[in-house]
């Protein structure tokens, strides 16, 4: 399969990588969840994190973002070593992580507000990308008063408007119903074609990530580490609609699927 | 609740109690319960008089301040402990401790520490107060969502932001019940102090009609106090309603 490039192939061509992950290890006390992982987060493309539960992908987003402190090696952004959260990095997550008290427009502004930026100016970039993401005339909501997949919208207009060069997102459709993470997915794609940012994105479903994905890491775990790198090529130019049905789109959903089955219990 | 097909407004039951205590008052079986009507028209008499109004600032400010320092104190302390583990194993026994303890039995130490004025009977207000509220805001911090204080941290909020803009509102519902329930139990301090201390304020004015058996003045100033201690309750119980709406989702 010519799509499939193995990890660490020394012909390839030099790419501009926005993140690097060289030689990273985590330990919690005796528990080995990261061991000596490489990775390489090519500028402006959507990598995936692929594997199954407790192959440590959460972990090593979180060690990128700064939240997490490898306890070996080291993380690269636009070539500067990273010792904890910085601006060059945005993180969506999960559960989306709104502050329930304020109203959408307060959530969205409020990485610009911990910046310190003015009130008016923020809330001017906010209601911006409030309309990006398609809530206009949520401005006043609360979280609460809105369903699931628009909160997670929150949660990303919020990462979008701290501008940062790269977006951390820890499975941020899996608490989405079905339909709605869909649309996630055709509106993350034209997000990735229409923002120079690049994206990492953390995720369980094989399907999910071969959809959006420019480069997919399968993680396995015990130990923690990279098994393969899969970069589709073929199905991306034929359209959005076309994806769930072009045969190289199939073939590597099962050909996954094919590594990661004895690593599911 | 509803009687033969009427809606009855909230405390009506407050209506049976008063017509018992009338009833019984006018039949005079004892000394110690005057009719109602008698404590009412005492109550409007003493709220006139100049002893009743010196009672009610004394108590007022060594209410208000042991309430202040209670809350000024204790929201931040228990903050602090539902964030530090190591705060919280150094302080969380003598919390608990004193929670339970018989805050009574501590308040001569006070007299001997602080003196018979107002400063011990402010402090056994606090004393009195401010263990609920360290814990409430305590409970308040520790159920926080790990995320949020994630997602803080990943658009660079200094521990300060984090204090001020996280985990002070996460915790406020679990905050202002602690509040609430330390007011109250602040309203016994402060007249437990006031009896034991000095003989000032609403204390002075229970122990002079108590012992002279003016038992009427006895429950019309008994009524205000718990009108007062009410309606500061009801205030924070509305409070906690203004913000129930996030509390479960957290």
């Amino acid at each position: 399969m010519p799509q499939i490039k193995q990890t660490f192939d020394p012909g390839a061509a030099p790419v501009d990588n926005a993140v690097t992950v060289r030689g990273v290890s985590k330990n919690y006390g005796n528990v080995e969840a990261l061991r000596d992982m490489t990775l390489e987060f090519p500028r402006g493309q959507l990598t995936s994190l692929l594997g199954p539960s407790g192959c440590g992908k959460t972990t090593l987003l979180k060690i990128i973002a700064g939240l997490l402190e490898p306890t070996s090696g080291e993380i690269m952004v636009n070539g500067k070593a990273v010792n904890g959260p910085g601006p060059d990095r945005a993180f969506v997550f999960q559960d989306f992580a709104l502050l329930p008290w304020a109203s959408v427009i307060r959530n969205v502004a409020f990485g610009l507000e911990l910046r310190g930026v003015a009130k008016s100016e923020r809330e001017s970039i906010a209601s911006k990308y409030i309309k990006d993401v398609g809530l206009a005339g949520f401005e006043n909501s609360f979280p609460h008063e809105l369903s699931g997949g628009m909160r997670q919208r929150v949660g990303l207009a919020r990462a979008l408007s701290v501008d940062a060069q790269v977006l951390l997102m820890d499975e941020p459709f899996s608490a989405v119903d079905e339909q709605t993470r869909r649309k996630f997915q055709e509106d993350l794609l034209n997000l990735v074609q229409n923002e120079n940012k690049t994206f990492i994105f953390v995720t369980h479903s094989i399907e999910e990530a071969v959809y959006v994905s420019d480069q997919i890491a399968i993680l396995l775990p015990r130990p923690s580490r990279v098994s393969e790198i899969i970069r589709p090529s073929g199905f991306r130019e034929k359209g959005i609609d076309n994806i769930r049905r072009d045969p190289e789109y199939l073939d590597i959903v099962d050909e996954i699927w094919a590594s990661l089955r004895n690593y599911v219990e | 609740m509803t009687v033969f097909g009427y809606r009855l407004p909230g405390m009506s039951s407050l209506l049976v109690w008063g017509l018992l205590w009338e009833i019984v008052g006018q039949l005079g079986l004892t000394f110690f319960i005057p009719p109602l009507s008698e404590v009412v028209a005492t109550l409007f008499v003493v709220i006139q008089t100049a002893a009743f109004q010196k009672a009610l600032y004394e108590t007022a400010y060594a209410f208000g301040a042991g309430v202040f320092f209670a809350v000024v104190i204790g929201i931040p302390t228990g903050i602090l402990m539902g964030k530090s583990r190591l705060l919280d194993e150094l302080l969380l026994p003598w919390v608990n401790i004193f929670l339970s303890a018989p805050l009574t039995a501590l308040v001569p130490v006070l007299m001997v520490l602080f003196g018979f004025g107002m400063k011990s009977i402010i402090i056994t207000t606090t004393l009195f107060a401010i263990w609920i509220i360290i814990l409430n805001a305590r409970a308040g911090v520790m159920q926080i969502n790990r995320s949020l204080i994630e997602m803080a941290r990943s658009f660079g909020a200094t521990p300060m932001d984090a204090f001020v803009k996280i985990y002070f509102w996460a915790a406020l519902p679990e905050i202002l019940g602690g509040v609430r329930i330390g007011i109250i139990r602040a309203v016994k301090g402060v007249i437990i102090g006031q009896l034991l201390i000095s003989i000032v304020g609403f204390g002075a004015l229970f122990e002079l009609y108590s012992s002279n058996f003016l038992m009427a003045h006895f429950w019309a100033v008994l009524i205000v106090l718990f009108a007062m201690a009410f309606t500061i309750s009801e205030v924070f119980a509305y409070l906690e309603r203004r913000v129930a709406y996030y509390a479960a989702k957290r």
